[in-house]
């Protein structure tokens, strides 16, 4: 595990609040966060603007015994499909309330608070257009800390939370309800059906107690995208290294900067998996000597990153350098921006950053169920800090 | 031989151009009209070189004026925004995250009917005739005279775009209608935005579309004319008059594209020095690489291909400052503020009481305009001290672009490229190549002709080749279909990326082909 640097924010560390005004920090922090996936925060900025806008602040509510009681009965709420898509057939303001109105009918009982389950991407902000609606308060955390492709990869799954009984519902009008044998039965048939509702659907799932909750989320991800948002903002007004700024507020590391020399991409079991090479060096070197190349391994997320030295065709020397469960992270080198693995293009010139996962991720069951292993890769996970031979 | 023109904010500029000899070079100002400037122009080109009007074989323009409108918000038509996709996307409305002040010059007006389709062609819900003819007298109440169409998934299928268009026509007939699958890529706001943006625009196309059809005519020059579009390729006239907003970045493009064909360099870093700006951009292999991310015109997202340019406030008119100067006497320093298009009356040189760039490159002995002996009291060091600022400066924006440590070429144009040095710290060497000031309308000059496809294709297993290569051939069908010469065409890019959690395949593809322009061609630029 990488030594934390201590985040320097004068700014205050948690928000009590979520404004229209605070928004935009934390869509650029959930971007970051996406690693490459979770889809473009853009969309989901809008419609969260414009419905604390129209129904005021959103209350945030931190995870502990004191704010939330353990009896709480909080509801998750978030889309499923493709990125793609939702840029072309805009997600409606009013389906993420619906789908937990469909669930908490189907339950008999009503929500008291609202929660996400993946802060990376839009997902992180779609819970507070429904909270706002529903005048209910967003729990202060997620049940990733990051973007995964499946519904199944949260850490409530490890903690025995059921994914099921979940709603899914559309813009035409359609509503459903699984309850399922497992967990990967309710990606398999919510999966089938996001398809036939035109490949976006809004779902809620893993409905749970606060006490449930405080154990099985993740704590404070949405005041952490938040500060990061607001340090990528701050740096350019202060003319800051922005990629600097981010690794010091998550305590990541930099890894790698150079140029985007090589996209290849292919489509395996409904994903779109893909291979991206950047040539550089390794974080203190010059990126314009290419001294070395990082090759990053991707299905919707980054899954791995692995460095070479230019001269080495082979990749006989190739050390893995960061895999799934961490964090890696592509972003702009000028701007810290974080670029989707969809928008990742020849030419380009970015930074990779790696962020240290929540340790539990870590644990047996957490690296069964979201470690390189799962995604097809034959390596134990890499850490942060550590680093090993590909096998 | 062809005739190149750039219509600039401030100088219009022109050229005759035969095979690859610039036979003749003309600079004139900019009016207010745009056609009076196009005439003069003309008449000082035929008087720097006679031509017959007989031997023109096409005349090509590129300008900078419809993004001044709209930066400007003036001359906007007041226009309607009509999406098809409910019961989608109802709650970000067309217009969403518009510049209230960009609204108001527009009389932005929004409808949203049914309609739409999937991500795979299926329909969201059938167009209802009676909610397009309801919206369409609406408008017609407002005053509405010009319409944006746009419908979900319209680059998969444009059937709903195309049905509503022929609805409104029938209601309201005369009245400009702008297709959304006709300007923009996958990405509905971004493409609506680009739309109604050009919908703003059409009536004033309408207007210098025909100016500079009339000064062509008028010059006795029956050659077609075309249009820069942002890309470096041409349009015809009609396509221009529908659809402005293709235009929109064809300055840099230009001014990059006529340094490659002067220098004779298909890959080098092109810095543009004007009057108030340098902008810098990367040529790769004769095209300019274009910007990754979302760009913001004038505050509106959009989704153009705009080229990937990174401007720094250094020109002629800049305001030189520091040490000597009788400032404050810390260290020297060039811009971003410039005294712009009056620098005939403010630089020192030309009697004027403000030490701007060009004084300094003045009394260097690098360029000769003015009064030289109004700069000739100037400290050395100083002057000295301003050029490396400047060369620094610059220094540092391309060593951003550039994607290499190998060397870069640098070419510098335009006018106020006196001001580099011959060489950039850590860089290398800089070309200024002949006839360098007019960079831009040489470009216009040498543009040429694209076909683009940008749709998602099912892809089966084994299918991958088979759907490229159609992909491929159906782009270069369509750059010879807009007039480029087949044996010259080729495909430029291709992007392929799959829906992410689809299956069947469904991958969004995007061809480009550009091959040079068939100059007798009749068909028509797209």
């Amino acid at each position: 595990m990488s030594p934390s640097v201590s985040p320097a924010v004068s700014a205050p560390a948690v928000l009590a609040e979520l404004r229209a005004e605070d928004v935009p920090d934390v869509a650029a922090g959930a971007a970051v966060l996406g690693t490459g996936g979770g889809g473009d925060p853009y969309i989901a900025a809008l419609l969260a603007r414009a419905a604390l806008l129209e129904h005021g602040p959103v209350p945030i509510v931190p995870l502990e015994r004191g704010a939330l009681a353990d009896d709480a009965a909080v509801y998750s709420v978030g889309m499923m499909g493709a990125p793609t898509v939702m840029v072309e057939k805009l997600p409606p303001a009013e389906q993420p309330a619906q789908a937990i109105r469909v669930l908490a009918r189907y339950r008999g009982l009503e929500p008291s608070h609202v929660a996400c389950l993946e802060i990376g991407g839009l997902n992180a902000l779609l819970p507070f257009v429904a909270a706002a609606q529903l005048g209910l308060p967003v729990l202060d955390g997620d049940g990733m800390g990051r973007a995964f492709p499946e519904v199944q990869m949260v850490l409530p799954t490890t903690y025995g939370v059921a994914t099921t009984p979940m709603s899914i519902t559309d813009e035409k009008g359609n509503g459903g309800i699984f309850d399922t044998a497992t967990p990967l039965w309710a990606e398999r048939l919510a999966r089938t059906a996001t398809v036939e509702m035109g490949c976006s659907a809004t779902i809620s799932l893993y409905p749970m107690t606060g006490q449930q909750a405080r154990t099985s989320l993740i704590p404070g991800t949405v005041s952490l995208c938040a500060r990061i948002g607001r340090r990528l903002r701050t740096a350019r007004a202060e003319h800051l290294d922005p990629v600097a700024e981010v690794v010091d507020e998550v305590g990541g590391r930099e890894l790698f900067a150079g140029t985007v020399v090589d996209v290849a991409r292919r489509t395996e079991t409904g994903f779109a998996r893909g291979t991206a090479t950047v040539a550089g060096a390794p974080t203190g070197g010059d990126p314009a000597a290419r001294t070395h190349s990082a090759r990053l391994e991707f299905q919707n997320e980054h899954l791995l990153v692995a460095l070479r030295e230019a001269a080495d065709t082979t990749g006989e020397g190739e050390q893995l350098l960061v895999t799934v469960p961490d964090l890696i992270c592509v972003l702009e080198a000028d701007t810290g921006q974080a670029v989707t693995t969809e928008k990742l293009r020849y030419g380009q010139r970015v930074r990779v950053i790696a962020i240290p996962a929540d340790p539990r991720w870590h644990s047996e069951a957490g690296v069964a169920l979201v470690g390189p292993r799962y995604f097809g890769y034959d390596t134990d996970p890499v850490r942060v800090a550590g680093a090993g031979a590909v096998r | 031989m062809h005739i190149g023109i750039d219509v600039g904010g401030t100088n219009t500029d022109a050229v005759l151009v035969e095979g690859s000899r610039v036979l003749a070079a003309v600079k004139t100002s900019t009016t207010e009209d745009v056609s009076s400037g196009i005439d003069a122009v003309l008449a000082a080109l035929a008087a720097a070189h006679r031509f017959g009007p007989a031997d023109v074989r096409a005349v090509m323009i590129g300008t900078t004026h419809f993004i001044n409108a709209l930066v400007e918000g003036r001359h906007l038509a007041p226009t309607a925004a009509l999406r098809l996709g409910l019961p989608a996307t109802a709650s970000l409305p067309p217009l969403v995250d518009w510049p209230e002040r960009l609204v108001a010059a527009c009389s932005g007006t929004p409808y949203l009917v049914h309609g739409g389709h999937e991500f795979d062609g299926r329909r969201i819900s059938d167009l209802r005739e009676a909610e397009v003819v309801a919206a369409a007298h609406d408008m017609a109440e407002r005053g509405i005279a010009s319409i944006a169409v746009s419908s979900v998934f319209s680059p998969v299928s444009a059937e709903f775009e195309e049905q509503a268009a022929a609805i409104i026509a029938r209601e309201l007939p005369g009245v400009p209608i702008s297709l959304s699958s006709q300007v923009g890529r996958v990405g509905l706001l971004e493409r609506e935005n680009a739309t109604v943006i050009n919908a703003a625009l059409r009536l004033l196309a309408d207007g210098v579309v025909a100016g500079l059809d009339a000064s062509v005519r008028r010059a006795g020059i029956s050659a077609p004319l075309y249009l820069s579009q942002n890309d470096g390729t041409l349009m015809d006239v009609e396509r221009a008059r529908a659809y402005p907003v293709a235009t929109f970045a064809s300055g840099p493009t230009n001014s990059m594209r006529g340094a490659a064909f002067l220098s004779g360099h298909g890959t080098c870093a092109v810095v543009d020095v004007g009057g108030t700006t340098a902008d810098i951009g990367m040529l790769v292999h004769g095209f300019p690489r274009e910007a990754t991310t979302e760009v913001e015109v004038a505050g509106i997202r959009t989704n153009f291909r705009m080229p990937d340019v990174l401007s720094i406030g250094i020109g002629g008119g800049s305001l030189v400052r520091g040490a000597g100067s009788g400032g404050s006497g810390g260290p020297v320093t060039v811009g971003p503020d410039s005294v712009g298009f009056r620098l005939t009356q403010r630089a020192l040189v030309f009697g004027g009481d403000v030490l701007t760039a060009t004084d300094v490159a003045v009394a260097a002995g690098l360029a000769d305009v003015g009064d030289a002996s109004l700069v000739a009291h100037l400290d050395r060091s100083l002057v000295d001290a301003a050029l490396a600022r400047i060369g620094a400066d610059v220094a540092e924006v391309v060593d951003r672009m550039r994607l290499s440590a190998e060397p870069v070429r640098v070419v510098a144009v335009g006018g106020g490229s006196i001001l580099l040095p011959e060489e950039l710290p850590g860089i290398g060497a800089v070309e200024r190549p002949e006839n360098h000031a007019v960079a831009n309308a040489i470009g216009a000059a040498i543009a040429q002709v694209g076909g683009e496809v940008d749709r998602v294709f099912a892809v089966a297993p084994g299918q991958r080749d088979a759907v490229l290569d159609a992909a491929k051939s159906e782009a270069v069908d369509r750059a010879v279909a807009a007039g480029a010469d087949r044996a010259s065409t080729q495909v430029v890019d291709v992007d392929e990326v799959p829906m992410a959690y689809l299956p069947g395949g469904a991958t969004r593809i995007r061809v480009r082909a550009v091959g040079d322009l068939v100059l007798d061609a009749l068909a028509g630029a797209r």
